[in-house]
């Protein structure tokens, strides 16, 4: 066991772990932060995606020790207190998801994808959530949600 | 014939009929609209806690080993190593007491296969488990577990299954059942009045559910009462069969399933995971949590098995079928479930035709076992008849939605021509063919350079869809006119809970945001079926319509003292009551004074049964523009559009997502999914990850698609006047897939999924 030093949505977390555990598996195991979904644990579907120093990646795919030292931001992360950020609530608008598994992960990929690009193309915006599996196929609507998103991000200034 | 996992072994309970006078709903206020889910908040913050998301104190963590091979039988397992292992608390066995558990059973009931088996039929199979304190270390303890086996000759070709070289999968042989024959009209002479016929083999592939969230549950013990989270989509059907199998009474077994990750008909009952996890439980004392790995569910979750089918079709010059023959093939795997269930229904039930005879065959092969898989059969059915409908208009140049007029059918023929309640299907492929352009897109020409793009369509039906009893809702009605609303169905996903929601705030007038929702919970909640079988809207529905006309019922009656009116002449506005005829009589709900000392109205509705002699069901038609390379066989979807008739729409937002998402999973069959099976050498399944196993991502669907709901007015069906949905939108999808290909290609292509390399190879050997 080794003792880490997390910096997740701006707080810093300190937690023992075994070397070879994941960043997702400390994040929901250790930390209790269980947005960040494990649909496969091995780089396949994109349920795990949270945002380090701002770029989305997968969680699953990423030793914990690699973390310490950068900025981990998760879905719960995008709320500003109990109110939704804007992916989140453009999210809830447009209906872009069903069971909901996998749109922990969508979520943070449009933000990571937002972040680079706050006024992304509808190709521009399937490349960025190609990542992220839907099994409930709700895409279109993920599409149309991510178009609002940039608007509502606009409108209320940049980052989340 | 019946989609039995979608409902109840034996006779289905009833429930008593509603008590409410239950008129159809004229003008809607609330139903209808495209209104965001009541559980929105939960799903984009990250605050729904799924089954996988629970954590408890002093929780394990379990996983399970599974032989490696299609056939072999267990000589001896070791687990000495394992169990000496840092963190290891349990390992189990079909050796360890109570462990020795009867799962599988055959139509006579007899034993087929255990919880643990020593003779293992499929490549997954489970051998043994382990409980530990990390998943790290359950996994490593799996690997020093010793099992020797010894391997056996297997069979994983369906297609092969019944030659005699083949090994048997169980004493019998390989034919699972009696083939199904269907009869009706006489076939010879349905086949001399043809003046034109189509004929031809077809496959489509076995494909996996794969829900994001994999299948599995957290279970714990206090004393001799079992609460299982179980990731599900009915958590009573969970209850009883873990009940059952652990000698433990109803009541001793709860079973929550707040939430589902996905379930596509993987999730109506339970796993052997639920029962390894409470007996993993029950001797570490601990909580457990085990939820299969990505492989292990497409291994062993569950499949729609691959058919092969052959269809011969007979039509006049003026269009009109005079008969069908169809003959399909499939493997439900090596234990119950068939292969080839419901398979031939829409042959039997879509199109007007007197002379059809049907067959199946069901084979064992060694692999995993099927489970319902969205509209089982009926998908593979529609890649066949639906292309074959689209060769014979070809044959008789006539428009392939025009033939499908021709041949409408105006009662339900697979039910010995009973009528249905309301039939839409016309108004599909009229409606949809205007809206998508239909006409003006296929007299485009083709183009002759690399990219050629193509239109093709489709209809369908669902055999089920109709719903029906059993079903009980609670709602209390609360002093400040807030309101809790109970029942057992799961939220698939399908936004069950928020169409439950709008049906209460419709009777009662209450806003969404003051109706709090209790459900799927065996403990706090009434008995509900499996969500699945698109029937939860319908048979649901209807039982929270009753129930909020219960609680209104009671209001009105409490207040008709108060103001010595006639109940019948009071009407409930917001929170108080009026007076039909004289709006001076009125008086505030919380100033009743019956109310004021009771706090709360409590509500009882039941689901009546549906209406004898007639069938419900779901009609479809699909319409798309594809886009194929001539050079390299890739296809893209540019658009598509779904007119369904599933009755009333009860909730625009909720209801065009599903149909995005059936259209979705349809681009699947059709394209891109596809179990493969090593045959030859091993038996074993080549494409176990979704990098192999390949589902539709953001880059294979169209942001294009439309949906046009055929919102036909059914007042026969139930008291809300809606069909099931979830399944007729991914029938027809692969078809009209197909047929846009042969549109813009010229060729046809007879074996889903349509594979670039295969369509690439058939244009080559056309140009040569
Ligand atoms: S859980 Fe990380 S990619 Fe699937
Ligand atoms: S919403 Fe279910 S997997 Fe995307």
């Amino acid at each position: 066991m080794i003792p880490l030093t997390l910096r997740v949505n701006g707080r810093e977390r300190r937690v023992l772990v075994e070397p070879r555990q994941s960043l997702l598996r400390v994040l929901r195991d250790e930390l209790g932060l269980t947005g960040a979904k494990e649909g496969c644990h091995r780089g396949e579907c994109g349920s795990c995606t949270v945002l380090m120093d701002g770029v989305p990646l997968y969680a699953c795919m990423t030793l914990a020790p690699e973390a310490e030292g950068r900025e981990i931001t998760t879905v719960e992360g995008l709320l500003d207190g109990e109110a939704l950020g804007p992916v989140q609530d453009a999210f809830a608008e447009h209906d872009a998801f069903q069971c909901g598994f996998c749109t922990s992960g969508q979520i943070v990929a449009v933000e990571g994808l937002l972040r680079a690009n706050p006024q992304p193309s509808l190709e521009e915006i399937r490349t960025g959530v190609s990542g992220n599996l839907c099994r409930c196929g709700a895409y279109p609507n993920i599409f149309r949600a991510a178009g609002r998103a940039a608007e509502l991000r606009a409108g209320r200034g940049g980052d989340s | 014939m019946k989609a039995a996992d979608y409902y109840l072994d034996g006779p289905a309970p009833e429930t008593p009929e509603p008590r409410q006078r239950q008129d159809r709903w004229g003008e809607t206020r609330v139903v209808g609209r495209p209104l965001p889910r009541v559980d929105a908040y939960e799903r984009v913050s990250g605050s729904a806690v799924y089954p996988s998301d629970v954590q408890l104190p002093g929780m394990l963590h379990a996983a399970i080993l599974r032989s490696p091979h299609p056939h072999a039988r267990v000589k001896r397992v070791e687990t000495s190593r394992a169990e000496a292992m840092p963190g290891v608390r349990a390992v189990i066995t079909h050796q360890t007491p109570g462990a020795d558990i009867a799962w599988y059973t055959d139509r006579e009931g007899a034993t087929v296969g255990h919880l643990f088996e020593a003779h293992c039929r499929f490549e997954g199979e489970a051998v043994a488990a382990v409980a530990a304190e990390s998943p790290y270390q359950a996994r490593d303890a799996l690997e020093a577990i010793e099992v020797e086996y010894e391997v056996l000759p297997f069979t994983s070709d369906y297609e092969t299954a019944l030659e005699p070289r083949a090994p048997a999968v169980r004493d019998g042989g390989n034919r699972a059942s009696e083939p199904g024959v269907y009869e009706r009209g006489d076939l010879a002479a349905g086949f001399n009045a043809a003046e034109v016929v189509v004929e031809e083999t077809f496959r489509t592939p076995c494909e996996l559910h794969t829900p994001l969230e994999p299948h599995g549950c957290v279970a714990r013990w206090d004393g001799n009462r079992l609460t299982v989270w179980e990731s599900t989509q009915g958590v009573y059907p969970v209850q009883s069969r873990v009940a059952q199998v652990l000698g433990l009474p109803l009541a001793n077994v709860r079973v929550i399933g707040h939430y589902v990750g996905g379930g596509f008909g993987s999730k109506l009952r339970p796993g052997k995971y639920t029962v390894i996890a409470a007996l993993l439980a029950r001797q570490t004392g601990r909580p457990v949590r085990l939820f299969l790995s990505r492989e292990e569910t497409l291994l062993c979750a569950g499949n729609r098995p691959a058919n092969r089918m052959r269809l011969k079709v007979g039509a006049k010059r003026d269009g009109t079928l005079t008969a069908i023959e169809f003959h399909g093939l499939g493997s439900g795997g090596a234990y119950s479930g068939s292969g080839t269930g419901i398979l031939d229904w829409q042959v039997r039930d879509l199109y007007r035709c007197d002379n059809v005879r049907c067959t199946t065959e069901n084979v064992y092969i060694h692999a995993g076992a099927q489970r319902p898989m969205r509209a089982p059969g009926h998908p593979q059915c529609s890649w066949a008849l639906e292309q074959v409908m689209d060769e014979l208009a070809d044959r008789l140049e006539l428009d392939p939605v025009e033939l499908r007029l021709r041949n409408l059918a105006s009662v339900s023929q697979g039910r010995g021509g009973i009528p249905y309640t309301s039939n839409g299907f016309r108004e599909c492929l009229e409606e949809g063919a205007r809206t998508f352009g239909w006409l003006a897109a296929r007299s485009r020409a083709r183009s002759e350079d690399d990219l050629a793009r193509g239109v093709g369509m489709a209809g369908g039906l669902w055999i089920a869809g109709a719903g029906g009893p059993p079903s009980t809702a609670i709602v209390k009605y609360f002093a400040d006119g807030s309101v809790n609303l109970n029942l057992g169905a799961s939220d698939i996903g399908t936004g069950t809970k928020t169409v439950m929601a709008m049906v209460v705030a419709e009777e009662l007038g209450v806003p969404l945001d003051r109706i709090q929702i209790e459900h799927a919970d065996t403990a706090t909640t009434q008995f509900a079926t499996a969500s699945g079988g698109s029937k939860t809207v319908p048979t649901d529905a209807p039982a929270v319509r009753a129930a909020a006309l219960d609680c209104h019922n009671q209001l009105l009656d409490m207040a008709a003292e108060e103001l010595a009116v006639a109940p019948s002449e009071l009407k409930l506005d917001g929170d108080h009551v009026v007076a039909v005829g004289d709006p001076e009589k009125r008086v505030a709900l919380r100033e009743v004074s019956d109310f004021r000392r009771r706090q709360v109205v409590v509500g009882i509705g039941y689901r009546g049964p549906n209406p004898e002699g007639k069938a419900t069901c779901p009609f479809a038609a699909q319409f798309c523009e594809v886009e194929v390379n001539r050079r390299t066989g890739e296809v893209r979807v540019l658009r598509f559009l779904g007119a369904h008739d599933s009755g009333r729409v009860m909730n625009r937002a909720t209801y065009d997502n599903q149909v995005y998402g059936g259209i979705v999973m349809g681009i699947g069959l059709g394209l891109t999914e596809r179990r493969v099976l090593d045959t030859g050498q091993t038996g074993k399944m080549c494409n176990l990850s979704w990098h192999d196993y390949k589902i539709p991502t953001a880059l294979d669907v169209p942001a294009d698609v439309t949906s046009l709901p055929i919102e036909t007015e059914d007042v026969e069906c139930n008291t809300v006047g809606a069909k099931g949905l979830g399944e007729p939108v991914t029938i027809p999808t692969a078809a009209a897939i197909a047929n846009a290909v042969y549109n813009a290609t010229g060729i046809r292509v007879w074996e889903a999924p349509l594979n670039a390399t295969r369509l690439a190879e058939l244009l080559a050997e056309r140009e040569a």
